[in-house]
């Protein structure tokens, strides 16, 4: 494993078969009726959130609890940064404090990376404004490789707002890297424009595309990212690109309905839809404490190096 | 360096398993309340082929688990990298058992302490005792066997390696001098 995870590319495909299969045990150890187990005990995992998160914030906390880590939440509201503190001075701050990992989301690209140049200790990404959110990417394999068990082969298509999605940057680049074929759908305005260069296909049209699949992963519509106005309107979206039961009727048996939340339900997945037994977004996220706890365990349980990455 | 020395072969394995089922049952008075946790990986092979031996004796079925000690081992950080992480399946409560704790090979005993941790964390038993195929010596806690099956003098610098039908394609022990 690489010392970071700043990106899925971080992760080569004989890594990702790794963190998974020893996500495996966590699952596990999260059936047991103690929790926990004692392997990153004495390591500090901080969580420094610049962003708004439930999920991906309780899911790292819980995480690195069950591996016995002290947890250090810092979120902006109520801390030194509503005081205008900038991200350098905070990243020292918690280095000076030893800080073991740091688990960063922030709304600007780029921020983990900026990051490595002055902490000591491990930056994994929790997700860093359009471009990457790589453990989300690696829960949701995950999921996929526990509900079809293989990835060679498999098409999926991610059905949105894939401009602003750094899941679906993180996500095409994993399922391609393990060998899935990926389409990309949605209204032109939301495609992003250099997306034939990922090695996807892309279509506009939804109702083409459903019958063949494997994975139907439906984005979240992101209004707080959309500076402009890219379709119409909600209903009209909602009209030609929301999986509706009757677009449901239209996938294979056996295909996978995925979303990685939080959910506009009645926008990009109809209520009743999000509630099938094939759409398992409720595993994605249990998933996730796993897949989580199998990262930091896998990064932080080797011996620890004290150097501070040279590039700059 | 010298070829290893074979300390063990398929039939001495065998009839020291059959050995230790026939001393776990007459400790126990029986195979009730009797459950064998083996520690991946080969203590799982030797706990399963205990449990068809003391069916075969006894008759009755007893649980059998397997328990990967890796999270609570006392190494991890000292390593250059995390160690690799097995199956833990222990599918029965433990709690009010007679655990028989099952591995291949007894050395420092840093892995049982380990394995005694991590199985107070799935319940609580009556009492935890423990099997090995080989003792080997050079304790550094103060851990002992209830049930051996051969005791071995060796040097420090040397390695014994238990190898099963199960993962290795035959049944033996032997020591490797690393020295050699």
């Amino acid at each position: 494993m690489n010392k970071h995870l700043l990106s899925i590319n971080d992760v080569s495909a004989e890594d990702v078969v790794r963190v998974l299969d020893t996500a495996e045990s966590f699952r596990e150890v999260g059936t047991r009726v103690i929790k926990k187990v004692p392997a990153l005990r004495g390591r500090t995992v901080v969580n420094l959130f610049y962003e708004n998160s439930t999920r991906t914030r309780i899911s790292f906390e819980l995480a690195a609890k069950r591996l016995s880590a002290d947890v250090i939440n810092f979120s902006t509201s109520g801390s030194s940064v509503s005081k205008g503190e900038s991200l350098k001075d905070t990243a020292l701050t918690l280095q000076a404090m030893g800080a073991d990992a740091i688990v960063i989301r922030h709304s600007s690209s780029g921020s983990p990376y900026t990051l490595t140049k002055w902490v000591k200790g491990s930056v994994l990404n929790a997700g860093d404004g359009t471009h990457e959110h790589p453990t989300q990417a690696l829960l949701d394999l995950y999921t996929i490789r526990e509900k079809l068990g293989r990835f060679e082969g498999l098409r999926a298509a991610i059905v949105g707002d894939v401009l602003h999605s750094r899941v679906a940057r993180s996500l095409s680049f994993g399922l391609l890297k393990m060998g899935a074929e990926v389409t990309l759908v949605g209204p032109p305005t939301l495609i992003p424009p250099d997306a034939s260069a990922w090695g996807v296909q892309v279509s506009y049209d939804i109702d083409g595309v459903l019958p063949k699949l494997d994975v139907c992963y439906m984005l979240r519509v992101q209004r707080e990212r959309q500076r402009q106005q890219y379709f119409p309107s909600v209903r009209e979206y909602s009209r030609l690109f929301g999986l509706t039961r009757d677009r449901v009727a239209m996938l294979p048996e056996g295909c996978l309905i995925m979303h990685p939340g939080p959910m506009n339900r009645g926008v990009e997945i109809d209520s009743d839809v999000a509630d099938l037994p094939q759409a398992v977004i409720e595993e994605q996220v249990t998933n996730g404490i796993a897949v989580r706890m199998s990262l930091l365990y896998l990064m932080l349980g080797g011996a620890v190096t004290e150097e501070v990455s040279e590039r700059d | 360096m010298m070829a290893p020395a074979r300390l063990l072969d398929d039939g001495e394995i065998r009839r020291a398993v059959t050995r230790i089922a026939h001393e776990i049952l007459e400790r126990n008075k029986g195979a009730d309340g009797l459950a064998l946790v083996g520690i991946a990986a080969r203590g799982d092979d030797l706990a399963r082929r205990l449990a068809s031996e003391i069916t075969r004796i006894e008759g009755a079925k007893v649980p059998v688990g397997v328990l990967d000690i890796t999270f609570y081992r006392d190494d991890i950080g000292m390593r250059a990298e995390a160690p690799e992480v097995h199956e833990t399946r222990i599918g029965f409560d433990i709690t009010g058992k007679t655990v028989v704790l099952v591995d291949d090979v007894l050395f420092t005993g840093r892995t049982i302490r380990a394995a005694m941790d991590a199985l107070v964390d799935f319940g609580r038993p009556t009492s935890v005792a423990l099997a090995v195929l080989v003792d080997r010596g050079h304790r550094e806690l103060p851990i002992r066997a209830d049930f051996v099956g051969k005791n071995v003098p060796t040097r420090k610098d040397e390695s014994v390696r238990v190898a099963l039908q199960e993962v290795d394609g035959e049944d033996a022990v032997y020591m490797d001098d690393r020295t050699g």
